[in-house]
C-alpha cells in the first residue's frame, strides 16, 4: 500500500545538477564487514559542529566499551564514547581529518581486547517517553549527523516552541560518487534504519516521514519499502539520480516542493532532514542502549584491492581500515575523506575515522583528474547551467578573483552550497568552488575584523568618555569648593556683596582675557564656562556605554 | 609503543581541493565541436557558391593562427596552450564564412588580423574581448572595402561562368579572371541586397519576385539572377538550412544553450511577420528573412559566442531578441546588405547592462 502510494508521489525538480561517474558498484559487491579492533584508537574530542567535548578520564585510566570518555561542553556539543574497553594512553593534539590538515585534541585508547561493555540499558517503549527525554538519550549517546556535517542530532530533533514539523525527511539519496555506506545500510539493516526514523519522528512529533532514495539503489529501495510497510505515515520515494540531490535543501525541494528560504533552516518551512546512518544510530541508542561508537564507512578507490563497507570503530586509524580492504598504499595518488565531489584530500593515511567519515577513497592515479592548465573563463555558462542553486558562478568568479566581495555577496555567494558542480563542468578547468570558499572565508575574516575594530573603537570611546567625565566632575567639585571658600572668606570680611560683584566682574574679565588667549599663554581653563563644554561632550559617550554592554 | 608514529610524517600525500572529479570537457573540445557543427552549412555553401569560401577559410585560419601565436609571444602567454584552444580557428572560420567568396586575399588577411590582434588579443585574449572578434573584423572590412565586400557570386547553377577551384584561387590571390570573362559575368548582388535595392527603387516584392523569377527556368529565360528560392534567398536557403542543422546539433550536445538562437530567430520572425502582414508588397516574408543571408549562422554560431553574449538565461533571451530585431531593422531600413555583424556588435555593447539586471532567481530567494 505504502509502496504503491509512493510510486505516484509527486516530485519536484531543482535547476541544474550533473551526472558524474558514480564509481559505486565495486564497494557494494560484498556485505558490510566488521572493522577490526586496531592496536589503538584515536578519539578526536571535536567530531561535531559546536564546542569540543571535555575529557572525563586521564592518562592511565581504564575505560569500558560504551563509556562516555568525554562529555558535551555546552548546548551545541556532543560527548565521545569509548568504542571498546582499554586504557587511556594519551590525551593531546594529534592530526585529525580536516581540510586544513590540522592537529586537534584527541584521546588515545589502547584496547585491551576484552571488548567489555559498560552497563547499558535500552528503552522499553520510546512512545511512552516525552520527546525531551528521548532527545536527552540521543544527546547522551553522542549522536551527530553522520552525513557529513556532524550537527548534534538532539538539537535537530527539537522543533522548538511554536514550530510544528510537517515532514521528517530521511536522506537516502547518497548522491555523491563512490559513497555507498547508506546504500548498504539500507539494504542490510532497513528495519533498524526505519525504526530509528520512527523514533526521530516521535521526538519531533512530525506529521509524516518521507524517505528519499535515488533510483540507482534499487535494492535499498526494495528493502526500505518492505521495512516501511508496517509504519503508518511513512513513505519511500524513488527520486531520479542527479547530483547533488542529497543536499538537504534540494532533497526537501524534490520531495515536498518547498524551498527553504535563503539564510533559513529547513525548520522554517516545517521540515527536518536526517541521514540514514544517523537514524540507525538512534535506533541502536534507544533499543539497545548503545552510544555512537562505530559507523559504516565505505573504503574504496582504485588503490583498494577489496573495496567494501566496514562497520568500523570510531577512532580507528584509516590506514588500518585500508589495510583490512587490501589497499596498495603505494598506489594511492590521493586519499579523500567523503565523496569525490565534496570530500577533501588528506595529507596522511593514519588519521582516525571520525563520526562524519562516510567514505575513504584511496584513489589511484587514473581516477584523479589530470591536472590541466586553468584557462580564462569563456563565459560559456556551463557552470550556471549546472548550479543547483541558480547562481551565476561565472560572474561570482570575477568578483571573487578581483576581491569585489560586496558584489559577490550581491550575487548571493552565501547561497553557494559548495557542491562543486561548477568546477566539475568548467571547460576552462577553473577551480570555481575553491574561489568561492576563499571569498566566503575572506568575507568572514573581514567581518570579524570589522567587529573586532568596532568593539575596540567603542571601548576607546567609552574610556575617553569616562576620563572626560571624571575630569569634569573633579573640576566641578573643585569649583564648588572654591566658590564655598570664597563665599566664606567674603562673609568673614563682611563685604560679601561688593566682593561677589567684583568677583563677577573679574570672572567676566578673566573669561574675556582667556578668550583673547595669547597673553595668558598655557594657563589651564579654570573658568566654569570652559568646563561646561566638557560636560556636554561627556553626555554623548555616556550613551555609548550601555551599547557596549549589549554586545 | 607505536604512538610515536602518530605525529611523525614520513611522506605527506598529495592533496588537492574538491571536486576530485572532472567532466571530460575543455575549451578545445567546445571550440572543436563548434567548428565541426559548421560543416553542413559549409558543404551547402561550397555546393551553391563554389570553392572560394574554402580558400578564404584557409587564408583566414593560417593568418589567425600566426597572428595569435605572435601576439601571445609578445604578451608572454603560453603560445601552445592558447593555440590549442582553437578559439582563433573558430574566429577565422566565422569571419571567412561571412566574406564574399571572391575577396582578394589581402583583404581577408586584413580582416583576420584586425579580429585577432585588435579585437581579441589587445583586449586581453581569450575570454576578455567585449566584442565578437570575427564581427569586428567583418565590419572593419565592410567599412574599409565596401565595393569588394558587397559583390557576391551567383548560385553555381545559375552562373554564366561558375569558377572552379583553381580559377577561384587565381582570382583571390592574383585578381586574374579566366581569359575573356568579365567580373560582371561572375558576380552578382546577394538576394538580400537586390531586394533592398529594388524595394528602394519602388518595386513591390511581388514585382521583384515576378521579374527575377522563382525558378531557374524563368530566370534563365529572363536572363536575370533569381533572388527567391523555395523558401528563402536562392541558394542561401540551403546554406542557412545547413547552419540550422549544425546549430541544432550544438544545442543537442549542450555546447550552446537554446536561448540565444531561439530569441534571435523568434524576434526576427515576429517582427518580419508583423510588417509582412501589414504590407506584403513592401516587406519580405519571415521565411525569406530566416533563410537568407547570415541569419542562421548569426543565430547559432555568432550571437552565441559566449564571451561576448549575455550570461543568464533571461539575459540571453533579451540579448538574442535584440539581435533579431536589429537584424530586421538594419536589413529593411539600413544601407548594408546584411546586418548580423552590426546587430551582434550593438548588442555586445549592452551585455554588461543586461548581465547586471538579468539574474536567475536564486534558490530560496
Amino acid at each position: 500500500m505504502n509502496a504503491r502510494l509512493s510510486e505516484k508521489f509527486r516530485l519536484w525538480r531543482f535547476p541544474g545538477g550533473i551526472h558524474p561517474e558514480q564509481n559505486k558498484s565495486s564497494s557494494t559487491e560484498t556485505p558490510i564487514e566488521a572493522g577490526r579492533i586496531p592496536p589503538r584508537l584515536i578519539l578526536p574530542l571535536h567530531q561535531h559542529i559546536g564546542e569540543p567535548a571535555e575529557p572525563l578520564f586521564t592518562v592511565g585510566e581504564r575505560v569500558l566499551k560504551g563509556q562516555a570518555v568525554a562529555r558535551a561542553n555546552g548546548y551545541v556539543s556532543a560527548p565521545v564514547h569509548a568504542p571498546t574497553s582499554g586504557t587511556v594512553i594519551a590525551i593531546g593534539d594529534y592530526p585529525v581529518p580536516h581540510p586544513s590538515g590540522m592537529s586537534a585534541p584527541c584521546m588515545v585508547i589502547e584496547p585491551d581486547g576484552e571488548d567489555r561493555w559498560v552497563d547499558h540499558d535500552s528503552v522499553a517503549d520510546y512512545r511512552n517517553l516525552d520527546p525531551a527525554a528521548l532527545r536527552n538519550i540521543i544527546r547522551e549517546a553522542g549522536i551527530v549527523g553522520l552525513g557529513g556535517a556532524g550537527f548534534p542530532t538532539f538539537i535537530k530533533l527539537n522543533p522548538g516552541h511554536n514550530k510544528a514539523i510537517d515532514t521528517l525527511i530521511l536522506n537516502g539519496a547518497e548522491c555523491e560518487p563512490y559513497i555507498t555506506c547508506d546504500d548498504m545500510l539500507m539494504r542490510e539493516r532497513a528495519a533498524e534504519v526505519v525504526s530509528g526514523l520512527a523514533i526521530a519522528a516521535h521526538a519531533l512529533q512530525a506529521r509524516e516521514s518521507v524517505i528519499g532514495i535515488e533510483d540507482n539503489k534499487p535494492q535499498a529501495l526494495h528493502a526500505m519499502r518492505e521495512a516501511a510497510r508496517s509504519y503508518p505515515n511513512m513513505r519511500v520515494v524513488e527520486i531520479p539520480t542527479l547530483y547533488p540531490s542529497g543536499d538537504s535543501k534540494l532533497l526537501a525541494k524534490i520531495l515536498t516542493g518547498k524551498e527553504v528560504p535563503s539564510n533559513k533552516l529547513s525548520l522554517h518551512v516545517g521540515l527536518t532532514c536526517i541521514n540514514v546512518g544517523t537514524t540507525y544510530a538512534v535506533h541502536r541508542a534507544i533499543h539497545h542502549g548503545e552510544p555512537l561508537m562505530s559507523r559504516i564507512v565505505t573504503v574504496t578507490g582504485g588503490a583498494v584491492g577489496a573495496p567494501r563497507n566496514l562497520d568500523a570503530l570510531i577512532g580507528t586509524p584509516m590506514d588500518e581500515l585500508l589495510a583490512q580492504c587490501a589497499t596498495r598504499m603505494d598506489r594511492i595518488e590521493r586519499l579523500v575523506m567523503g565523496g569525490s565531489m565534496m570530500g577533501f584530500a588528506m595529507h596522511r593515511a593514519d588519521l582516525p575515522l571520525i563520526k562524519t567519515t562516510n567514505c575513504i577513497i584511496a584513489a589511484a592515479a587514473a581516477e584523479v583528474p589530470r591536472p590541466q592548465p586553468v584557462m580564462p573563463c569563456i563565459r560559456c555558462g556551463a557552470c550556471s547551467d549546472a548550479c543547483p542553486m541558480s547562481l551565476m558562478p561565472q560572474q561570482l568568479y570575477w568578483f571573487a578573483k578581483s576581491k569585489e566581495l560586496e558584489k559577490a555577496q550581491k550575487y548571493d555567494l552565501f547561497d553557494c552550497i559548495e557542491c562543486g558542480a561548477c568546477s566539475y563542468v568548467c571547460p576552462s578547468n577553473i577551480p570555481l568552488v575553491q574561489y568561492f570558499r576563499y571569498a566566503k572565508g575572506d568575507i568572514w575574516t573581514q567581518e570579524s575584523e570589522k567587529e573586532k575594530a568596532g568593539i575596540a573603537r567603542r571601548r576607546f570611546d567609552a574610556r575617553q568618555a569616562r576620563v572626560e567625565r571624571e575630569k569634569a566632575e573633579k573640576e566641578a567639585k573643585r569649583q564648588q569648593k572654591k566658590a564655598a571658600l570664597d563665599m566664606a572668606n567674603a562673609r568673614e570680611r563682611g563685604e560679601a556683596q561688593a566682593q561677589s560683584a567684583m568677583q563677577r566682574a573679574e570672572a567676566r574679565r578673566d573669561a574675556a582675557m582667556q578668550e583673547a588667549g595669547k597673553r595668558w599663554g598655557a594657563q589651564p581653563p579654570t573658568a566654569p564656562e570652559s568646563s561646561a563644554p566638557d560636560k556636554t561632550a561627556s553626555a554623548e559617550p555616556d550613551k555609548n556605554e550601555p551599547a557596549q554592554k549589549n554586545d | 609503543m607505536r604512538l610515536a608514529n602518530l605525529i611523525q610524517l614520513d611522506m605527506p600525500l598529495n592533496t588537492a581541493t574538491s571536486p576530485h572529479a572532472k567532466a571530460p570537457i575543455t575549451v578545445s573540445t567546445v571550440m572543436l565541436q563548434v567548428a565541426l557543427a559548421l560543416i553542413p552549412g559549409l558543404i551547402a555553401y561550397v555546393w551553391f557558391f563554389g570553392w572560394g569560401v574554402v580558400i578564404n577559410i584557409f587564408i583566414a585560419v593560417v593568418t589567425a593562427l600566426i597572428a595569435e601565436g605572435v601576439m601571445l609571444r609578445i604578451r608572454r602567454q603560453p603560445v601552445g596552450m592558447y593555440l590549442a584552444d582553437l578559439s582563433a580557428v573558430v574566429t577565422a572560420l566565422l569571419l571567412a564564412l561571412a566574406l564574399p567568396p571572391t575577396l582578394p586575399w589581402e583583404i581577408t588577411v586584413t580582416g583576420t588580423l584586425f579580429a585577432i590582434v585588435i579585437a581579441k588579443q589587445l583586449y586581453g585574449g581569450l575570454g576578455y574581448n567585449p566584442f565578437n572578434p570575427a564581427m569586428v573584423g567583418y565590419v572593419v572590412l565592410l567599412i574599409s572595402f565596401p565595393r569588394e565586400m558587397t559583390v557576391w557570386v551567383p548560385v553555381v547553377s545559375m552562373s554564366e561562368y561558375p569558377l572552379n577551384f583553381l580559377e577561384y584561387a587565381s582570382m583571390i590571390f592574383t585578381g586574374k579572371l579566366p581569359a575573356g570573362i568579365s567580373i560582371d559575368a561572375i558576380t552578382e548582388a546577394t538576394p538580400l541586397d537586390s531586394l533592398r535595392i529594388h524595394l528602394g527603387l519602388g518595386s513591390s516584392v511581388a514585382d521583384i519576385r515576378a521579374t527575377f523569377g522563382i525558378d531557374e527556368e524563368t530566370s534563365r529565360l529572363l536572363s536575370v539572377v533569381p533572388i527567391f528560392g523555395m523558401f528563402g534567398g536562392k541558394g542561401w536557403e540551403w546554406v542557412n538550412a545547413g547552419f540550422l542543422i549544425g546549430g541544432l546539433w550544438l544545442i543537442y550536445k549542450r555546447i550552446i544553450s537554446w536561448h540565444i538562437p531561439v530569441a534571435v530567430l523568434g524576434a526576427l520572425m515576429a517582427i518580419s511577420l508583423v510588417f509582412y502582414l501589414f504590407e506584403p508588397a513592401r516587406y519580405a516574408s519571415p521565411m525569406f528573412h530566416l533563410f537568407s543571408g547570415a541569419a542562421m549562422l548569426g543565430a547559432f554560431f555568432i550571437a552565441t559566442d559566449p564571451v561576448t553574449a549575455a550570461a543568464s538565461p533571461s539575459g540571453r533571451l533579451l540579448y538574442g531578441a535584440g539581435i533579431g530585431i536589429l537584424l530586421y531593422v538594419i536589413r529593411t531600413w539600413g544601407g548594408y546588405p546584411d546586418a548580423v555583424a552590426f546587430a551582434v556588435l550593438m548588442m555586445n555593447m549592452v551585455v554588461p547592462l543586461i548581465d547586471d539586471h538579468f539574474k536567475p532567481r536564486v534558490f530560496g530567494h
